[in-house]
């Protein structure tokens, strides 16, 4: 084989890996931060509808956090189809026995585009149910506002519906769990020092994003009625 | 000889068996008895291959020169795992007093596109040649030989790059690999020259051309599980791959090409 040209950046497979993990950042950070934010249902409704409003109002921001976040969904989930592709023509040929024990690999990594796909459907799944669901109005401290509160109890409501979102954010949290310490890496900034660190924070992260949301559709449906 | 058990060990093989590349391969079923607890993997299947060669059969291939862990030649899959089942010992220095009496050990060939079965247990590992020839050297006009000392390194520097350079290029971070990434391999060759002083002078062709070279070969990319850190019979840490990641990213945005002429 002749020798091969050097690519550009962005081309190469760990070119692809910084983009992953740059976009996988964006919706980690977003995601933390919806997570907090969907707390106040366990607050009260006014609250609730009042922090949706204050979101839906400032137009500049909603824009340009839209346009990160559908672009770093777009460009995570092409990196993704393209890795996974290379990875698995890089071994066609399967082993009788794969690596195991201490030379194994974790469930998490070897699932990652199945818990991705299944976070892709449910995102779209998400945005239609809710964005776009049925609007009820209501008026909080004499602002008419849309009634987001009252969508959410109805569809927490319902039993199918609560245990797909809860099998989703599972994923999301096992996502998470490998992807944090995975970004680290791929950014280029583990070092053995941190490496242990690295491990926990990410494993916490997953575990935190996980047990806020799920608490929220546990509390409405359970308690809330 | 003293110190061994002394003890014997009567076990079941399955090895792949394939006659060239282009056969499809298959696993062979073998006996093993009388193995003895004191002996390494591959003098147990030297027995096995004499007892072949006895009754005319084509013995098993398998790589191996130095036997004593620094050559890199040896390494197949055992029971699923790249060396075996130990950590930090490559298969010539693994000894049979980790397996059980009337255990099946099953063994196969690296597998990854970027490395294609030559025969049995032998697969052919010049995908690694071609990505150190790509860039995984120093270019130095030689005079003599400088004084050591002239050229100070700070020791954490000293100590990481002697650690990455304990790299035998064995495969088994391929091998272990669920994607067959390289990115072990090359990292470890990256990091111990760029380290370096004398090293860092190419710092960015150098991994510009490893890393197209490695992405040619058909490897994969890495997903941070850390199989290959864990198969390595060097224990080759995965802060070479970080370190190789921003070596790229620093080589895309600072490489500066030489002017034409004479740079005036
Ligand atoms: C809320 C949505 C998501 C978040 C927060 C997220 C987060 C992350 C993070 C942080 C990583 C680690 C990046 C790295 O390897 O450096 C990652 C990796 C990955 N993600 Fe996502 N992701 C999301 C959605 C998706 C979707 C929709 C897909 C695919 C359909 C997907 C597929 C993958 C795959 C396959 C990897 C592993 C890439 C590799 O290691 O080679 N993710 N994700
Ligand atoms: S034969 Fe040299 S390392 Fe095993």
């Amino acid at each position: 084989m002749a020798a091969a040209p050097a690519r550009p950046f962005f081309l190469s497979t760990i070119g692809k890996k910084y983009l992953m993990a740059l976009t996988g950042l964006v919706w980690a950070g977003f995601v933390l931060s919806h997570m907090a934010g969907n707390m106040l249902i366990l607050v009260s409704a006014n609250l609730y509808n009042a922090y949706g409003h204050a979101i839906v109002s400032n137009k500049p921001l909603l824009f340009v956090a839209e346009t990160v976040l559908i672009l770093s969904i777009v460009v995570h989930v092409t990196m993704a189809i393209m890795l996974t592709l290379e990875n698995r023509q890089a071994r066609p040929q399967k082993y009788a026995m794969t690596p195991n024990g201490a030379k194994g690999s974790s469930l998490a990594s070897r699932t990652m585009a199945i818990q991705g796909s299944l976070i892709l459907a449910f995102v779209i799944l998400h945005i239609t149910t809710f964005k776009y669901g049925t609007y009820y109005e209501t008026t909080v401290d004499g602002v008419v506002m849309r009634d987001l509160h009252r969508l959410v109890i109805e569809v927490f409501h319902q039993p199918g519906y609560v245990a797909w979102y809860v099998l989703c954010l599972l994923l999301l949290g096992f996502h998470l769990s490998h992807g944090v310490g995975s970004i680290f890496q791929s950014l280029g900034l583990r070092g053995d020092n941190v490496a242990h660190k690295i491990k926990k924070v990410s494993l916490a992260y997953g575990f935190i994003v996980a047990a806020g949301f799920l608490s929220q559709p546990i509390y409405v449906f359970f308690f809330n009625s | 000889m003293s110190g061994g058990s002394g003890k014997n060990l009567n076990l079941k093989l399955k090895v792949w068996r394939q006659k060239g590349p282009k056969d499809s391969g298959a696993f062979v079923e073998y006996d093993a008895p009388k193995v003895s607890e004191d002996s390494s993997f591959l003098e147990m299947l030297d027995q096995i291959n004499d007892r072949l060669v006895l009754k005319n059969e084509e013995p098993i291939s398998f790589d191996h020169d130095c036997r004593e862990g620094i050559c890199g030649s040896c390494g197949f899959m055992i029971n699923g795992n790249a060396h075996g089942p130990m950590k930090n010992t490559t298969v010539c220095q693994l000894h049979m007093r980790n397996f059980k009496d009337g255990e099946t050990i099953l063994m196969e060939p690296w597998r990854a596109t970027a490395f294609p079965v030559i025969k049995d247990l032998m697969v052919d590992r010049s995908a690694f040649d071609r990505i150190i020839s790509a860039g995984g050297y120093i270019s130095v006009d030689t005079g003599n030989a400088a004084d050591a000392n002239a050229t100070p390194i700070p020791k954490p520097d000293a100590d990481a790059a002697f650690s990455a350079a304990t790299c035998i290029g064995c495969g088994a971070c391929v091998a272990s690999c669920k994607n067959a990434s390289a990115m072990l391999f090359t990292s470890a060759k990256v990091s111990h020259l760029a380290l370096l002083p004398q090293g860092k002078v190419e710092r960015h062709e150098r991994v510009d051309h490893m890393v197209a070279q490695m992405d040619a070969e058909g490897f994969g990319a890495c997903t941070s599980t850390g199989t290959c850190s864990a198969s390595c019979p060097k224990g080759i840490s995965l802060a070479n791959i970080a370190m190789m990641n921003r070596e790229l990213l620093a080589s895309a945005v600072m490489k500066r090409e030489a002017a034409a002429g004479d740079g005036i």
